[in-house]
């Protein structure tokens, strides 16, 4: 079985954010992690690995630096890392993401694609369907378990107030919840190899059957009107007084703030 | 000359930070108070490779470096003292010897399982009449027939009770040596259930608590002939050997105390206040950190170059020597001005540098005292 793990470093939110003047994410200004829900993928696939003998590709789109998230993956136990970069695809949103990835992909042989359900520094919960739907295969989201079953993936896909039990034929997306598993730690070992290892580079060049008019910012359908780092909302107040007392304070402070 | 970590390094780093914080730190102040074993956390070191570090993979090991190594049990140390001398004292003491002085046959029977942490590790050298003055020995081992025959016992020993496989130093006998009677010290390979093995009572300690102290005895102990480790009559050889890289684990678990001391310290003097302003802003405080924290930085060059020599050099006393004597003194200053910018918190058991200060003082005392350590450089400088 071949499995291709999409993975994707994000900014680590203990570190401070720091934008670009366009608005987009300074990427290169920013301490890194492997996002939270793609390291629950890819321990699904090395879990899946474990119990069939599966190979494992990680692959991710990003700045040179994005190769971290690749090694990290590789010294986890994945066996190869695909590391995409290209200046003409900077800048990307969910569609000149996918777009790419896809694009990628299709040099590939895989039996699945596991992607994160969403990027913390996004949160769009787009990007893995999107690949589906550019390579024309199944998709089943927000995995909370997966299990392979001859050519067939069953997966438990998470609502709400319950799970769906769905079956899909293999090639299939699936996308991973972070509450999937916990994942492994790396092994000091595993380190060493992992930089032993070469990792794959491509660029636009290296991306099958797509357009440049889907790729980068310029094929960015998403325009960023601004973005800030979030506001620190102040100390607040607190009293202490007897319940009715407390309502109407309550309401008081409510109707000056013109919240009713 | 570049002092920048490399990549695998760093990574490394980030593995064992992330353990420590995530599975050994919230268990540290338990593991203290209730003098427990972390067993389950040796379980999950051992599955992750910790215990075999530095041995080569044909041996079950990660096959990584001496500095990765150190790098782990520093790390440990930040978090918890125990924790950081349980991976030390079976990499170093144990694993170590094996690998240099072993058979093939050994290596495969012993060092394999040890470097999979399937088997947990301890060395005995130390008697209640030899400590400083390790030649002082009187355990024995006698041949007879296909075994040896092991009487005495070993007291203030590492991972004592937990360990599976020991490396126990005895006399075999007595050689002439430059015109005199001198006592002839052989290295052996013990396992735990060998009959005429037992233990003593558990050592209660100021520091490392969790840390499974015990004499070791042995009565009529017979142990097959081949677990004689190295030839006969270089034991003490062994030993010696044995604990310069023993110190470098040691070195590296005082660098952990310290910088585990520093970073607590300097969180709380951000949040601690009084006269109406953090303490850290009054020029004391300040003044302190950065002499701890210059300390802590010198302490980790030795340490890391010590470590470094032992993967480059085939002689590191001298660097192991003055690592851990420099980390050790840092450890036990920087732990004790941790203590006193903590004020009366820093005297209260729920404060983790009150933890550090007891684990620390240890340092300064096993794998050969501070004593012992200038007389090993300064028995390089006048040689």
């Amino acid at each position: 079985m071949k499995i291709v793990v999409c993975v994707k470093q994000v900014p680590d939110t203990k570190g401070g954010v720091k934008f670009n003047p366009d608005g987009t994410l300074d990427r290169g200004a920013m301490l890194t992690i492997m996002n939270p829900d793609d390291k629950a993928g890819l321990e699904a696939a090395l879990r899946l690995k474990d119990q069939y003998g599966a190979e494992v590709t990680v692959l991710t789109m990003g700045l040179p630096k994005a190769e971290d998230v690749l090694r990290e993956a590789m010294a986890m136990g994945a066996d190869n890392g695909i590391l995409v970069t290209d200046r003409v695809l900077g800048g990307a949103d969910t569609w000149a993401t996918s777009t790419t990835l896809a694009g990628a992909i299709r040099n590939l042989e895989y039996d699945l694609i596991i992607t994160g359900r969403q990027a913390i520094d996004g949160d769009t919960a787009q990007v893995g369907p999107q690949i589906s739907e550019h390579l024309g295969i199944p998709v089943i989201s927000y995995a909370q378990d997966i299990k392979v079953e001859g050519d067939s993936v069953i997966v438990e896909r998470q609502y709400e107030d319950r799970y769906h039990v769905v079956k899909a034929k293999m090639p299939c997306l699936v996308t991973a919840l972070a509450e999937l598993n916990e994942p492994r730690y790396m092994t000091p070992g595993g380190i060493f190899d992992s930089l032993e290892k070469e990792i794959t580079v491509w660029g636009r060049a290296n991306l099958v059957d797509v357009d440049d008019s889907n790729l980068g910012l310029a094929g960015s359908p998403t325009k960023i009107a601004k973005a800030s780092d979030k506001v620190r909302k102040g100390t607040g107040e607190k009293v202490t007084l007897d319940p009715e007392e407390a309502v109407s304070y309550l309401m008081n402070k409510l109707t000056e703030k013109h919240v009713i | 000359m570049d002092f920048t970590l490399s990549k695998k390094h760093e990574m490394a780093r980030t593995l064992f930070r992330d353990f420590a914080q995530n599975e050994v730190k919230p268990l540290a102040q338990d593991v203290d108070e209730t003098e427990t074993f972390p067993r389950e956390t040796v379980d999950k070191m051992a599955k992750l490779g910790f215990l075999g570090i530095p041995i080569p993979k044909e041996y079950g090991g990660q096959g990584c470096d001496p500095l990765t190594y150190t790098m782990c049990v520093e790390e440990l140390s930040k978090v918890c003292g125990t924790t950081g001398v349980i991976v030390s004292a079976h990499t170093s003491l144990c694993c170590d010897p094996i690998q240099t002085y072993g058979t093939e046959e050994q290596k495969q029977k012993y060092l394999v399982p040890l470097a999979k942490g399937e088997k947990l590790g301890a060395f005995g050298l130390t008697e209640p009449g030899a400590g400083t003055d390790a030649q002082g020995q009187q355990t024995k081992a006698v041949l007879d027939g296909d075994e040896w025959v092991l009487n005495g016992s070993k007291c203030f020993i590492t991972n004592g009770k937990e360990a599976d496989i020991y490396i126990v130093i005895a006399i075999t006998g007595m050689v002439e040596k430059r015109g005199r009677m001198t006592k002839e010290i052989s290295a052996f390979i013990v396992e735990k259930g060998t009959p005429g093995f037992t233990f003593g009572t558990k050592e209660k300690k100021m520091g490392i608590r969790g840390s499974s102290t015990y004499e070791l005895i042995f009565t009529d102990c017979r142990i097959p002939k081949e677990n004689l480790l190295g030839a006969k009559g270089k034991g003490f050889g062994i030993a010696m050997h044995t604990l310069d890289g023993g110190r470098i684990g040691i070195a590296a678990q005082a660098l952990g105390l310290a910088e585990g001391a520093l970073e607590t310290t300097i969180e709380y003097v951000k949040e601690r206040k009084q006269f109406g302003r953090a303490i850290g802003a009054f020029q004391n405080t300040q003044f302190q950190l950065a002499d701890m924290a210059t300390r802590v930085e010198a302490a980790k060059l030795l340490v890391y170059k010590a470590a470094m020599a032992k993967a480059t050099q085939k002689t590191y006393s001298v660097e192991a020597a003055q690592a851990k004597l420099y980390a050790a003194e840092v450890a036990m200053e920087v732990t004790t001005k941790a203590v006193q910018l903590h004020g009366g918190y820093g005297y209260i058991r729920e404060y983790d540098v009150e933890r550090m200060m007891r684990d620390a003082k240890i340092t300064e005392i096993y794998e050969g005292t501070s004593e012992v350590q200038r007389m090993v450089i300064s028995g390089s400088l006048l040689k």
